[in-house]
């Protein structure tokens, strides 16, 4: 059991937990306050960060083949940055 | 020392094959995603109002459950690597309660809101709601039953390509996990 400890897999996992409880709090009208805006954007930043990490780290593609990992990040921020754009465009 | 040389060579986790399925499954996700912020944009104020509906307490639990069984998952590879597939059973079957978790609480959640009258067809928001996380939810069951299949491949006797299959089977979870990640954001958080 304390060798799950050493893995890095396991401190991503707490860190995910803990970054599911931050967007949380912004969903709950934490963080920024009355900026609803200001909080949305950090929930959709932290949803991808979240994902980016699973992508590279769960998934393993840090150590996949470059075209792979190129798509997979490119997923990411396409996603997140057209995701944020529609939102702050109808803000 | 023959793990750092493999790890410094590409590799890929997994069937290509399975990553085609996966990318395009993504894709798919993606196009959603993007539909569902921009008719949001539409109608802000009745997207707002039916997310007040929703019980936050229940997606956040969800996510806790999809981030460890992805984790559970990340763990079993880890330890089967390390020839130890007894261990590596006992991991995937961690994974296996967390996604049943989840799926119980899904469909408490959903008799919640039909209980008090929110369907499919209540609104836009729902129809939004009941689809992508019915989809999302078709994807655990669907992940559910490779799992299961990983656990029997471990019963045998250990080989090169039964590596290969828990990388393609866990390749597939973790997307599953990536995507409710985001649509937790997208329909309980964003407001």
């Amino acid at each position: 059991m304390p060798g799950i400890l050493k893995l890095r897999v396991t401190w991503l996992w707490l860190f995910l937990i803990a970054a599911t409880v931050a967007s949380w709090e912004f969903g709950h009208g934490l963080g920024f306050g009355e900026n609803i805006r200001l909080s949305t954007t950090a929930v959709i930043v932290i949803a991808f960060i979240k994902a980016r990490m699973v992508i590279l780290d769960f998934m393993e593609i840090r150590h996949a083949p470059p075209g792979l990992r190129l798509l997979l990040e490119a997923w990411t921020l396409v996603v997140a940055t057209t995701l944020l754009a529609l939102y702050w465009q109808s803000a | 020392m023959s793990e750092q040389a493999t790890r410094s060579h590409p590799h890929l986790p997994g069937e290509s094959g399975v990553w085609v399925f996966i990318l395009g499954d993504m894709l798919m996700f993606a196009a959603f995603f993007i539909v569902f912020m921009f008719y949001r944009g539409e109608d802000v104020a009745l997207y707002a109002k039916s997310q007040l509906t929703l019980n936050q307490h229940l997606g956040a639990v969800n996510t806790f459950l999809m981030l460890s069984s992805s984790w559970c998952v990340a763990v079993a590879i880890e330890t089967a690597r390390g020839g130890r597939p007894r261990g590596a059973q006992g991991w995937l079957l961690s994974a296996m309660a967390c996604a049943v978790g989840f799926v119980v609480v899904k469909f408490f959640e959903y008799s919640e809101k039909i209980a008090a009258g929110f369907t499919l067809t209540s609104n836009d928001f729902f129809m939004y709601y009941y689809m992508l996380t019915g989809l999302h939810l078709m994807h655990v069951l669907l992940g559910l039953g490779v799992l299961t299949y990983l656990w029997f491949t471990l019963r045998a006797p250990s080989a090169a390509s039964t590596l290969r299959t828990l990388e393609s089977g866990a390749s597939f979870w973790h997307m599953v996990d990536i995507l409710w990640i985001v649509l937790f954001a997208l329909l309980y958080l964003v407001r």
